[in-house]
């Protein structure tokens, strides 16, 4: 570990060594790695490469922040970019602005308690974190078999609408980083549309706490069914509505097309997942590959782009709001019925109208809740599909009733280690661009 | 190879650490999605197979074979003070993660490009993952405030 001073940030902002170093400060060798270790190249093939300018005199490029107050980079990320004129040279992300330990505090919190904690993680997609948190508890004891099928049904629907609000907030995000300002107001009224079934079923809008290790807080409400059909009816005119107003107008596409290009080796490489790995045209999602709930059970299509740009990131997402619908059409037809968790005394708290009969029910629910529950020592790693990539929950347990380490693998950690590649000989223009089609939500990158 | 909760876990030495991710490279575990670590401070005598000398640290490296359609975890038991080789030369996407063990362990990285702090300030004292660093008990760091 080196600390170089910096002279072009100020004094008080400084991050010393985790910031972008100027050119003068570094050897050829490391300047060539960046590129060359991603492209499994060495570094003297790396320099060979037309869009590493190696000939940059000490005052033709300047390094600029962008971030960590920016409205572009959709939270407290900071990149630091070097610029000859317009041209993007080299990009580092510098992140943590928004640390608040949470892996610590998963540390303190029963497994009863620690979903509060996961959803706030990547707060658009909540309740794929508490999936995967679920998930991993319940393969820690050994309950994962045992799940009832109405609440397997029940985790994939708010799942897949879960991947639904989140990517359409993103063609809000997308359209607003790009200028297409009623595009924003479009994405954030449709999500909204399923936030308010979210907010019936849960009781929040965001934030929910909904799915539990064992299964589910509760059944959903009378009347979802409708409240489904509603969205599922909605959004296919709307989608229509997007297309006309983006995917074919030249000025979208010549923002898009050919920008940020990652390929599939590099994607790999850097282990990009989700929209990002497909768009290079590997056709690998969780839910197919390896998977899960009931996915085995539903019919849908896993999208791949082409290019790896910035356009197949945008199509690939649109295209999957309608592949989910699809599923969530499909689980509208075959969900169960049944109890929506699991009968197991050791991880489920008595139904409320025990407790005010039963001596040993009011016992229970205060021990559950209070103590919780013990899970034996062991540790596993459980990865599922979220609407940015794979999302991982690694959870070493010492046999008490609170994890003894508790680690996300965040698909927004992961990639936004693809920005200073997807960048380099851009230009700083398609900065916004590229930082958007990458989706990544600060609170998981930093947790 | 081991077994957990039906899962491939292979036990290695910093010595040989290298060595298997290369040859797990080599049978189609290109993608390495995860790399963590665990401070085992407060539960020394862990169940470990026989041939494993159990450490204060131990470091996780979820391993991906998309051609396989498998998963492969390697952990690695690491010594108090002692440092790791880098995966960087083999899988790029380590970087950031082992920056992050870095940050949050105090493990080092042999031969990482840039192995700096990257969640927590650069002049932070500690590490924050650590089992004997205590949350609430430390008092909050601020940069530049009057003391």
């Amino acid at each position: 570990m080196t600390s170089t001073a910096i002279t072009s940030a100020g004094a008080a902002t400084s991050e010393g060594g985790q910031e972008l170093r100027s050119r003068a400060d570094i050897s050829q060798k490391e300047l060539m790695r960046e590129a060359g270790a991603v492209l499994r190249m060495s570094e003297s093939a790396a320099a060979a490469l037309a869009d590493v300018a190696t000939d940059v005199g000490e005052d033709q490029s300047m390094i600029i922040n962008m971030g960590p107050q920016h409205p572009s980079t959709h939270g407290v990320l900071r990149l630091m970019l070097e610029l000859q004129g317009e041209r993007v040279l080299r990009c580092k992300p510098v992140i943590g602005y928004l640390h608040t330990g949470m892996e610590k505090t998963g540390e303190s919190l029963t497994y009863m308690q620690g979903g509060t904690n996961v959803t706030r993680m990547d707060y658009l997609s909540p309740l794929n974190n508490e999936l995967v948190f679920s998930m991993a508890t319940e393969k820690l004891l050994g309950i994962d078999g045992d799940i009832p099928e109405r609440a397997l049904w029940m985790r994939m629907l708010l799942s897949e609408l879960n991947r639904m609000s989140s990517h359409l907030l993103f063609m809000a995000t997308n359209g607003m980083d790009l200028g297409a300002v009623s595009m924003m107001l479009y994405g954030w009224r449709e999500r909204e549309e399923v936030l308010r079934f979210f907010q019936k079923v849960t009781g929040l809008r965001m934030n929910h706490n909904f799915i539990r290790p064992g299964g589910l807080a509760a059944d959903l409400p009378a009347g979802w069914r409708d409240d489904v059909l509603h969205i599922l009816d909605m959004l296919p005119d709307r989608l229509a509505e997007y297309e006309v107003l983006m995917t074919g107008q030249p000025i979208w596409r010549e923002r898009l097309q050919g920008v940020g290009v990652i390929t599939q080796s590099e994607a790999i490489a850097l282990a990009a997942t989700g929209p990002i790995l497909r768009s290079t045209g590997v056709a690998w999602d969780l839910r197919k590959d390896m998977p899960y709930l009931k996915y085995r059970d539903v019919e849908f299509d896993v999208v791949v782009g082409a290019h790896g740009d910035a356009y197949d990131r945008y199509a690939i997402r649109l295209q999957e709001i309608r592949e989910s619908m699809k599923i969530v059409r499909q689980v509208l037809d075959k969900m169960p019925m049944g109890d929506y968790r699991i009968q197991n005394k050791k991880v489920t708290p008595p139904p409320r109208g025990r407790i005010d009969e039963s001596m040993e029910a009011l016992i229970h629910h205060f021990k559950i809740f209070t103590e919780g529950f013990k899970v034996p020592e062991g540790e596993v790693y459980v990865a599922i599909e979220s609407p940015r990539g794979e999302i991982g929950c690694y959870i070493a347990s010492d046999g008490s009733a609170v994890p003894y380490r508790m680690h996300v693998r965040a698909p927004s950690f992961v990639n936004v280690q693809c920005l200073p590649h997807m960048m380099r000989g851009g230009l700083v223009a398609d900065a916004v661009a590229v930082i958007s089609s990458i989706d990544p939500v600060l609170g998981e990158v930093d947790r | 190879m081991t077994d957990s909760r039906g899962q491939s876990v292979t036990f290695v030495t910093s010595s040989d650490y290298i060595s298997v991710i290369q040859q797990l490279y080599a049978e189609g575990f290109t993608m390495c999605v995860d790399l963590t670590a665990v401070d085992y401070l407060l539960q020394p005598s862990r169940t470990v197979p026989s041939d494993v000398t159990a450490q204060r640290f131990e470091v996780v490296v979820n391993l991906l074979s998309i051609s396989k359609h498998e998963r492969m975890r390697v952990r690695l038991q690491v010594a108090e003070g002692g440092s790791v080789p880098s995966l960087f030369d083999i899988h790029p996407s380590t970087e950031a993660m082992e920056r992050e063990v870095f940050d949050m362990f105090g493990i080092s990285f042999d031969g990482h490009p840039d192995l700096t702090r990257i969640l927590m300030p650069e002049d932070w004292d500690g590490y924050p993952l650590r089992k004997d660093y205590s949350q609430g008990r430390i008092p909050v760091q601020f940069k530049g405030a009057a003391s």
